[in-house]
């Protein structure tokens, strides 16, 4: 159900302002809060412990592991996946009984909507294969959507989505809406939701080796350097703001996801604070991306996707990544961005 | 650590030490106002072990957390006066003792289930049985906290699958088919979620019981059973041998 408070409540969101010697201080900044923000959702169970069925598979060795030359937990003891670090035979044996449902919201706006044919039928071939899958598409342009065969048991959605006038902007205001989304439909529809960029192309595949509580995906131009060179915010009056000497990875914001609980909770913190930046009259350097990176190093992620899973097809194929599942396609950003 | 294997196929972490920063765990379980239970069993001559066990738990065991320790024995009054942490709590319970040390020790299934059920549910959100003989000379922190939690023997993680200590007997409900098992667990430390680990020690005990009336016994008693359990409910995370080693290797 939902509950819907009736009132238009007001939140108090305390920006920082920036002086020239660096202190900060705050002050309080009146904004409205959409209705949204104060829905309660009711969720089911989460599912834990499956039951694996007998399968016979090659036996794990403990003084062999499969990948040496890559990191495959963080500190905090979170997957980071990569090919050879799973079985999928063992993981589809215990996903596939839960009649799972995965949700994919991607956003079409303006020229983009050009891309939505081959990013479907390419995860119509690639993507969680056997399970069944909801597609919202976002789009302020419900016509330029082409009509694409799915398999059974997935389905499409047109979400329509008013414009704004900037790219960024566009960029930016994707997680009011993925949150406002979840809250009107789709967390009675999915169990777990990701959330792409449509201007990309499924190329292997993309299984329940991905699902967990929160899932984000390490951006592939930043994977083996340091985090000094990571592109964090880095001026203090951002609410995305990053010091020097912090960071765990860089995470792309084409690729996240997770429980739909989870991705609701992180997806209104994350325009929260983009709010917070526009309030004070400032953009985070990589827009929603920066604020995801804040969100992130704060709310670690529970299971991290290597660049297997965010590649841009720009950059020659390293060693480590022995299989491309999900690319960039090569574009013309000036002629796609108005 | 290169020289490992720190995931298992199925995308649970294995604990080893480098693989982890006890800082961040840490700072993540506190977020949650968590508190984790321990059971020990300490049933006619090992008693002995209570001192030294306590002593170092205390010290050792999720340092800085609040921990309850219930310790099950028959002997209660040669349990000299322990000290504890001020964060840590310590329940003695009376049980009665078993002839066969084999009846103690899958007896422990059936006591920590019905123990779970009317008590450790209200008090703890994560339990672990550990043995009594065990002595831990480390610390052992937050990054054992999981939903279903297993220990790696350390006397079978070099051995192949078919050497395994697993019950081969298809009589036995502790069974285990040629070709199949992932690693060999010890039954010295294994643990999780209240829930889970009473849904683990309820099927290790139903298991004991029937083979008990076709007249059979597992081939290492309630381990064997522990074996069975996590074949087909996978352990969310796995500690590697370092958690418990046994001092005779």
């Amino acid at each position: 159900y939902l509950s819907a408070s009736p009132l238009l409540k007001m939140f108090v969101c305390c920006h920082r302002l920036a002086f020239g010697n660096g202190n900060v201080h705050y002050l309080p900044y009146y904004l409205p809060c959409p209705e949204i923000f104060s829905m309660k959702l009711q969720y089911t169970e989460e599912k834990l412990i499956q039951l694996f069925p007998q399968l016979f598979y090659q036996q794990p060795r403990v003084l062999a592991p499969k990948r040496q030359d890559v990191l495959t937990v963080t500190p905090w003891l979170a997957p980071i996946i990569w090919e050879g670090t799973f079985n999928s035979e063992i993981l589809d044996s215990a996903y596939r009984p839960l009649n799972l449902t995965i949700g994919v919201t991607a956003f079409a706006i303006g020229k983009y909507t050009k891309f939505v044919g081959r990013f479907l039928e390419s995860a119509e071939k690639h993507f969680m294969k056997g399970y069944r899958v909801n597609y919202y598409i976002f789009t302020d342009n419900p016509k330029a959507i082409p009509d694409v065969q799915l398999q059974p048991g997935r389905r499409f959605v047109i979400v329509p989505i008013k414009k704004y006038a900037s790219w960024q902007e566009i960029s930016m205001r994707r997680m009011e809406a993925i949150n406002k989304h979840i809250a009107e439909r789709s967390h009675q529809e999915v169990d777990y939701l990701f959330c792409l960029d449509i201007d990309m192309v499924f190329y292997n595949a993309w299984g329940p080796e991905t699902l967990g509580d929160i899932v984000a995906a390490i951006h592939p131009g930043y994977f083996s350097v340091p985090r000094s060179h990571f592109p964090y915010e880095r001026r203090r009056s951002s609410a995305a703001y990053i010091p020097d000497g912090e960071g765990d990875f860089y995470y792309g914001g084409a690729v996240f996801g997770g429980l739909v609980k989870k991705v609701y909770e992180f997806t209104k913190t994350c325009h929260m604070t983009i709010l917070t930046d526009k309030a004070n009259g400032i953009m985070a350097a990589w827009q929603e991306e920066s604020h995801l990176n804040r969100h992130f190093l704060s709310h670690k992620p529970s299971k991290v996707l290597s660049p297997e899973y965010l590649w841009d097809d720009r950059k020659p194929k390293p060693p480590e990544i022995h299989l491309i599942r999900f690319s960039t396609v090569d574009k013309n950003y000036k002629e796609i961005r108005d | 650590r290169r020289d490992v294997l720190v995931l298992t196929p199925w995308l649970a972490p294995i604990v080893w030490e480098g693989t982890f920063n006890r800082d961040i765990l840490n700072a993540q379980y506190m977020q949650k106002n968590l508190v984790t239970g321990v059971v020990t069993f300490a049933v006619k001559k090992y008693w002995f072990f209570v001192e030294g066990f306590m002593s170092s738990a205390n010290k050792y065991f999720l340092a800085g957390h609040q921990v309850n320790f219930y310790l099950f024995t028959d002997n209660p009054e040669q349990i000299s006066h322990l000290h504890m942490a001020p964060e840590n709590h310590l329940f003695v319970i009376p049980v009665q003792n078993y002839s066969l040390w084999q009846d103690i020790s899958m007896s422990r299934m059936d006591i920590i289930s019905r123990y779970i059920r009317s008590q450790f549910q209200y008090e703890v959100d994560y339990l672990y049985s550990i043995d009594i003989d065990v002595q831990l000379f480390e610390h052992i922190g937050v990054e054992i906290i999981d939903t279903l939690v297993g220990t790696i023997s350390s006397w079978q993680y070099k051995a192949r699958r078919e050497s395994k200590l697993y019950e081969r007997r298809t009589e036995s409900q502790a069974a285990i088919p040629k070709g199949e098992g992932d690693f060999y667990y010890t039954a010295s430390f294994f643990g999780g979620s209240v829930a889970e680990v009473y849904k683990l020690t309820r099927a290790c005990f139903k298991g004991v019981m029937e083979d008990r009336e076709n007249g059979i016994e597992a081939r290492w008693h309630d381990e064997s059973h522990l074996n069975k359990y996590l074949l087909y409910h996978k352990p969310t995370r796995l500690l590697s041998p370092e958690y418990c080693w046994d001092e005779e290797l």
